[in-house]
């Protein structure tokens, strides 16, 4: 479907999900991400797609892994509850290098939490909620709009460098509803995996070579091990030191030499900017309402958003810290994404939160009184 | 057993009203029939459903006993934990009373997601009474299928299309999955028929090992009909032989009801939305399906209860 539209974003994100080419959705019902799987169950089999409602969130996750494995482009769609079931996937496919989207509508939490109101609260279950060291990449959307292109995004990401993809909304941007105008299909980067081209007998799925190594798909024609084991280039177990040490460094370089291409933030009116606001989600639009507010009153006041929350904009944070004497940031939480802020500013700047977590979203006149002090 | 209207008349109320259940909802009706069942004290797990977003808005309760409401997926671990602790303490001699667990979820919560943690409980023989009750659907999250769902049915996951007319699976028999636990008593029953409800929950808490119940329970707005319809509905279901009302004492099978007159299934499905593209002609084949799974597990319960 293209052209103008008045979408809710969890329509939006299953729009973008079918013109990245997935093909195939194993979910569990929760809210406030239910529509994603309801539209689509209608719209998946219609596109020659699988659509599979499974009895809990952690057999989601393991279907989406499964199905990636077989060659779809594959997601689920989930909330704090349900993500935090999917934690040991989610580890599984980090370590086995398997594109795969999750995206996870913020709710209230911790718990069962507030299921209708939003939150900012899982930025960091979103980076650490598994166990042991992994890469992993997170992207938050501030619109309708933007819930599509990042969905489009985060399955190119995940393709591109077989890793889990975790599209972060909020309860906010999920059932707001935008009138927005989608691209037609010719219009859309869409990025497919790599395939190996070589003879089965040359197939290496793990080869520390090179750093994204091509994924065959069950079935190709090129028998491999898949394992959440530490495993060796053909995929088999190895407790080698030198075999696993080389394996963790690649999956992390292949995030980490790539940052240019993965970290994506917007810059407003930063170019004369004393005090920056930095923002992500929900609390985004608030944040750049106030900035409007406070330019009125000839305040000096810049926006830097966020749209890829893991790995952490570094880069731009620094260039702030260089620049603005005051960095405000608001979020939906006690402060999850200040504490990375301060951890890259060290100092040169005060570093400031703006912080709400009763299950309501906090209001440009809160960021506004925050520029002001 | 369970006595009169007039005796149960009398009986403390443990979920009081003021809760904000739909009307017509069959779920605090068939609670208040189990909970009539017992007289000493009792504590209730309740999982995530929704009987427990009703009952449990700040800052009021509707229960009048213990009640704990932990996650989705694990009423049953906690109860168990529960129950393990009283038994401990009881041993030391640190409660003297008789004190009665349960808990309790829809078919989401303990055909699918609590399914395992309901068999471990099973397994390890808490003493508890498992209540299921079954309205086909997550109808907390806003209707979407369960493994609970019959064939055919509409939810906003098995839309009716070109594709699909519904559901494409039958309903998973949970009742005999919980049988082949070999607990001591597992019964199926209906609000609409209080007494023999009431009578199963007086000995599902008399057992000394866990029991299961799995109580049907219409839902307006998930199966789509008017709200004074729901006992009727419960009823019909129970005159079809779409929900019999049997137990599994011991491993003894009793069917508790023979209707007189076996009706056709189509007279339980005909008042209920989620169900109006069966009576389409092209539909029939779904119809007649699922008039033969009914006929056929109707038949195979019987000949489990030795009546044929």
């Amino acid at each position: 479907m293209s052209g103008e539209r008045f979408l809710q974003g969890n329509e939006a994100c299953a729009e973008g999900a079918l013109a990245a080419g997935a093909r195939f959705f194993a979910g569990y019902p929760i809210t406030p991400s239910s529509e994603i799987g309801e539209i689509l169950s209608r719209r998946l089999p219609r596109v020659g797609g699988k659509f599979i409602q499974m009895e809990d969130e952690m057999s989601s996750l393991a279907a989406v892994i499964g199905a990636s494995l077989g060659g779809l482009k594959a997601l689920t769609a989930t909330s704090g509850p349900g993500f935090s079931l999917m934690q040991e996937n989610l580890g599984f496919a980090a370590a086995a290098e398997i594109p795969c989207v999750i995206v996870e509508v913020q709710r209230a939490g911790p718990s069962t939490g507030q299921p209708t109101s939003p939150s900012q609260g899982d930025v960091m279950q979103a980076r650490w909620g598994t166990h042991g060291d992994h890469p992993i990449i997170v992207l938050a959307p501030s619109s309708v709009r933007e819930f599509f292109n990042l969905t489009v995004r985060a399955f190119n990401l995940s393709e591109k460098y077989r890793t889990p993809v975790i599209v972060l909304a909020d309860e906010v941007i999920a059932h707001m509803r935008e009138k927005i105008a989608l691209p037609a299909p010719g219009e859309i980067e869409v990025f497919d995996r790599m395939k190996p081209t070589v003879p089965p007998e040359w197939y290496f799925p793990f080869d520390d070579t090179t750093e994204v190594p091509p994924l065959a798909s069950f079935g190709q024609g090129y028998r491999f091990n898949v394992t959440g084991v530490y495993h060796d280039k053909a995929g088999f177990p190895t407790m080698r030191p030198d075999e696993i040490e080389p394996w963790f460094e690649r999956i992390f370089a292949k995030i980490e030499h790539h940052l240019d291409d993965i970290v994506e933030v917007e810059r407003e009116m930063m170019e004369d900017a004393e005090i920056a606001l930095v923002a992500y989600g929900a609390s985004a639009r608030s944040a750049r309402s106030a900035m409007h507010a406070a330019r009125e009153k000839d305040l000096k006041v810049g926006l830097v958003k966020l749209k890829t929350l893991w790995p952490f904009a570094e880069a731009a944070i620094d260039r702030v810290a260089r620049k603005v004497g005051r960095i405000i940031v608001p979020e939906m939480n006690r402060g999850q994404v200040r504490l990375e802020v301060e951890r890259v500013v060290a100092g040169r700047a005060r570093v400031l939160g703006v912080n709400r977590y009763d299950g309501e979203i906090i209001s440009p006149a809160q960021i506004l009184s925050a520029i002001e002090e | 057993m369970a006595g009169n209207l007039k005796q149960l008349s009398h009986k403390p109320e443990r979920l009081v009203s003021g809760h904000r259940m739909c009307a017509g909802c069959a779920a605090p009706v068939l609670v208040k029939q189990i909970l009539y069942a017992v007289d000493v004290p009792v504590v209730i797990a309740n999982a995530t459903c929704c009987l427990e977003v009703t009952t449990s808005v700040y800052p009021y309760s509707n229960w009048k006993c213990s009640w704990i409401h932990s996650a989705f997926e694990n009423t049953s671990a906690t109860i168990g934990g529960v129950e393990a602790a009283y038994r401990a303490m009881k041993k030391r001699g640190e409660i003297e009373e008789d004190v009665r667990f349960m808990a309790i979820g829809g078919d989401g919560g303990t055909f699918d997601i609590g399914l395992q943690s309901l068999s471990g409980a099973l397994e390890r023989g808490h003493r508890f009474v498992y209540v299921c009750y079954d309205n086909e659907a997550y109808m907390n999250t806003g209707i979407q299928r369960s493994s609970a769902t019959p064939l055919g049915a509409w939810t906003t996951t098995s839309p009716v299309g070109t594709a699909i007319a519904g559901k494409t699976r039958p309903r998973k028999d949970l009742t005999k999955i919980v049988a082949a636990h070999h607990i001591p008593y597992v019964a199926q029953a209906s609000p609409s028929n209080w007494k023999d409800l009431t009578t199963k929950a007086e000995k599902a808490f008399n057992v000394d090992g866990p029991a299961f119940l799995n109580v049907i329970s219409p839902c307006v707005p998930g199966w789509k009909y008017e709200p004074e319809l729901t006992i009727k509905l419960a009823k019909m279901a129970v005159d079809t032989c779409y929900w019999p009302l049997y137990e599994i004492e011991n491993g003894q099978y009793k069917v508790n009801y023979k209707p007189k007159e076996k009706k056709p299934l189509v007279e339980w499905l005909k008042p209920q939305g989620r169900f109006k593209h069966l009576l389409a002609p092209e539909n029939k084949h779904l119809l007649d399906e699922l008039q033969s799974q009914v006929d056929r597990e109707w038949e195979e319960l019987l000949k489990n209860a030795g009546e044929s």
